[in-house]
């Protein structure tokens, strides 16, 4: 080829092509850059999360039910990220701010909405009405394409297991005291208890240890402390849409 | 292309078996993955087909689809393409066989462990990095297996330059490794369970540079090398411009891995990120567009041949796709155009005009030239190869058209405010139900393109069998062909 012979002086194919070491590091510095330039100030420059003041980790009911949510892959039709636009506002509630995931490992933004935003799902509606959903997502939104979770209602939780997770997420930043990891039995079942309480009142009857009572814990959860925190001023205050 | 004249030389004898595993895997792999796509499009339009149990719902299903779609379909024809051109690039045997088989069974033996581990519900819970850590682990050291025999074979190399295919090769090699150990880095909770040293906004910021990255560097480098060695092989005509391969290969390299937050657009992300996210995203198609010239024009002077040569065809389609979804990427980074798509079935339709179209049609042109040389017999039949094209063609449209309108759809109905100021649609699912005869027309157009390639794998299956019993390494009927 006529045209590469012409160019065939450059520093490109003289010197750079001829040798590997250099062209894998020119390589590596290439890739590096952007990546060091985006996440690096996260760390050093605070511009990562901080907690609102009120945003508190999960409780270890909850993050056995977060566990849960993981596991079904509920991120996948679900996210867990309230854009700050007036239809989101109306549709789900206030928008995110950083510092209500302060303590969410792994992230659970979601990128996709098959099904509608969860982040303030927390408290909208009542127990009884998620235990049904999972239950039977039709027998309380006719035409939904969300399978069923029945299994949730017999499958039991296990506490050596939710004390490993609860350790693990302290090792990785979440502030977890000793006292917290050493109440983690008694916690567990005075949480489940006061759903399954809950759940009777409205003639459900299960047990305080199956997955379906932590997985409620953990939907009830969802965006109340931070909808808290943003109703007394944090975060640049409520927003009206 | 600098090589054609030296290629004709005594061939040394090259380790073709290890291309032919890889070449099976992928075919083998790549039915699956478009199988189980095929399932949860089902699960979509018809939630019965979720079955009623754990481990068949789209929760857990969908990451099994992506992981073998992306990890196995595409990684076994890179890693199958990469071991066939480099040793005739660089004229020499890879350097060691027993790290390429090594590299072969340890990818293989991770898939089987994603394939078994995700219907379990084992998952970390990052979209394209939900494998456990145990097989993270597994991953990073097949890897070390498979760049230490990379870098081996190019420095024991019989030619001085490294062509353009061997430089989109090495940002594969080099890359990868480092989006996943970053992005993997986790405290274990059980041999099972793991969690990510990364919280809230700082782990999706390190997760999306990894996803988009993975999308940069796995579906994209690594093919792109292919289409540079293959394309102008299939074509017979040289590579267009070697200036251009320069300027867009370190233009690319250098902008993709900045894209990554046009992923959190409109999130809690810190708005100097989101930025920065989109204006590289939108300087990416000046490299991707580089590279798509490059492909289409080498084949100035071939054109005839695409009406008659099945190979050509999936090279054109898959290089016009490359160029479209590289400019409709950008375009869905622009804040704007965001805040409309995202959430909604338009990415999905974005990601399978690349999936489909570019990494799925540039496999199968790369599968059809490859196997008759591999095997020594020229493909059973012919005919079904253009068939294959067409089903593969119409069942990309019916595909991403569908999504688009499905994504529009949602998009605007989720936004819509009647006179009075409040949502047009408050109940989210009588939106889903309109997505409904949307969804149909995807599974129509996924079961033409996975009618496509199981026409081909029988293609092969005839072809293998009908081939003669192999002698030696280098055939001599193949010289002409090397």
């Amino acid at each position: 080829m006529s045209a590469t012979q012409k160019q065939g002086d450059g520093f490109h194919r003289r010197v750079l092509e001829r040798k590997l070491g250099m062209f894998a590091v020119a390589t590596t510095i290439a890739i590096a850059i952007g990546g060091i330039v985006e996440i690096v100030p996260m760390f050093t420059v605070g511009a990562g999360p901080a907690p609102l003041a009120g945003v508190k980790p999960y409780t270890p009911l909850e993050v056995a039910g977060r566990d849960i949510y993981i596991r079904e892959g509920c991120y996948v039709c679900h996210s867990q990220m309230i854009r700050p636009m007036r239809a989101e506002l109306l549709r789900y509630g206030e928008w995110s701010r950083s510092g209500e995931y302060a303590y969410e490992h792994p992230f659970q933004l979601g990128s996709r909405r098959i099904g509608p935003d969860l982040q303030r799902v927390g408290g909208k509606y009542p127990d009884g009405w998620h235990y049904e959903h999972m239950r039977d997502p039709r027998s309380i939104t006719p035409g939904s394409v969300m399978p069923s979770y029945a299994w949730l209602l017999q499958n039991r939780i296990d506490p050596a297991d939710i004390a490993a997770s609860v350790r693990a997420l302290r090792k990785v930043g979440v502030p977890y005291t000793d006292a917290d990891v050493s109440g983690i039995p008694a916690q567990l079942a005075a949480e489940g208890k006061a759903i399954v309480d809950r759940l009777a009142a409205g003639n459900i009857r299960t047990e305080p240890d199956r997955e379906i009572v932590a997985l409620i814990a953990y939907l009830q959860r969802l965006g109340r402390d931070g909808k808290a925190a943003i109703a007394a001023g944090q975060g640049g205050g409520p927003s009206t849409p | 292309m600098q090589y054609t004249a030296q290629r004709t030389a005594t061939a040394p004898a090259y380790d073709d078996d290890v291309v032919r595993m890889f070449v099976i895997a992928t075919i083998t792999w790549g039915v699956v993955g478009m199988l189980v796509g095929v399932i949860i499009a089902l699960q979509l339009a018809w939630w019965p087909a979720n079955l009623g149990l754990p481990y068949t719902t789209f929760g857990r299903l969908r990451p099994l689809h992506t992981n073998a779609v992306i990890f196995a379909f595409t990684g076994n024809i890179c890693f199958a393409g990469i071991y066939y051109s480099m040793q005739r690039l660089l004229k020499t045997r890879m350097w060691n066989d027993t790290l390429s088989r090594l590299h072969f069974w340890g990818w293989q033996a991770i898939i089987v462990s994603a394939a078994i581990t995700l219907p379990l519900g084992l998952t970390q819970g990052k979209e394209y990095a939900e494998l456990i850590w145990p097989i993270d682990v597994a991953i990073t050291i097949v890897w070390v297996i498979f760049g230490l025999n990379f870098f081996g074979t190019i420095a024991i190399r019989k030619v001085e330059h490294l062509y353009v295919a061997i430089w989109f090769y090495m940002s594969f090699v080099i890359t990868i490794p480092v989006l996943h150990i970053v992005n993997s880095l986790a405290v274990p909770a059980t041999f099972l369970r793991s969690y990510p040293v990364y919280g809230g906004m700082t782990d999706a910021l390190v997760q999306w540079w990894y996803g988009h990255n993975a999308v940069g560097f796995f579906l994209t480098t690594p093919l792109l090398g292919l289409m540079y060695y293959f394309l102008p092989r299939a074509a017979e005509r040289p590579v267009y411009s070697y200036r251009l391969s320069i300027v867009h290969f370190w233009a690319l390299v250098f902008l993709y891995i900045w894209a990554g937050p046009h992923h959190l657009l409109y999130s809690a992300l810190p708005e100097w990120a989101q930025t920065l996210g989109m204006v590289f995203s939108i300087m990416l198609i000046a490299p991707s567009w580089g590279g798509m010239l490059n492909g289409l024009l080498t084949l100035r002077g071939a054109w005839d041949r695409v009406r008659t040569d099945p190979i050509l065809k999936f090279y054109v389609v898959a290089v016009s796709f490359y160029g479209m979804s590289t400019f409709e990427g950008p375009m869905m980074s622009i804040r704007a155009v965001n805040a409309l798509s995202h959430y909604t079935n338009w990415t999905i339709g974005h990601v399978h005009s690349g999936a489909l179209g570019w990494v799925g049609m540039l496999t199968f042109g790369t599968l059809y030239w490859l196997i008759p040389r591999l095997w020594n017999q020229s493909l059973a039949k012919p005919s079904w190869a253009t068939t294959h094209f067409w089903l593969a063609t119409i069942g990309i449209v019916l595909y991403t058209v569908s999504m688009w309108a499905a994504g529009l759809t949602e998009g605007l109905e989720w936004r819509a405010v009647d006179s009075a100021g409040q949502l047009k649609y408050p109940n989210f699912v009588d939106i889903v139900h309109q997505l409904s005869p949307f969804y149909w027309l995807r599974l129509l157009g996924g079961l033409m393109y996975l009618a496509g390639a199981i026409m081909m794998a029988w293609n092969f299956i005839l072809t293998i069998r009908s081939a003669p019993a192999r002698t030696g390494e280098a055939s001599p009927a193949l010289a002409g062909a090397h």
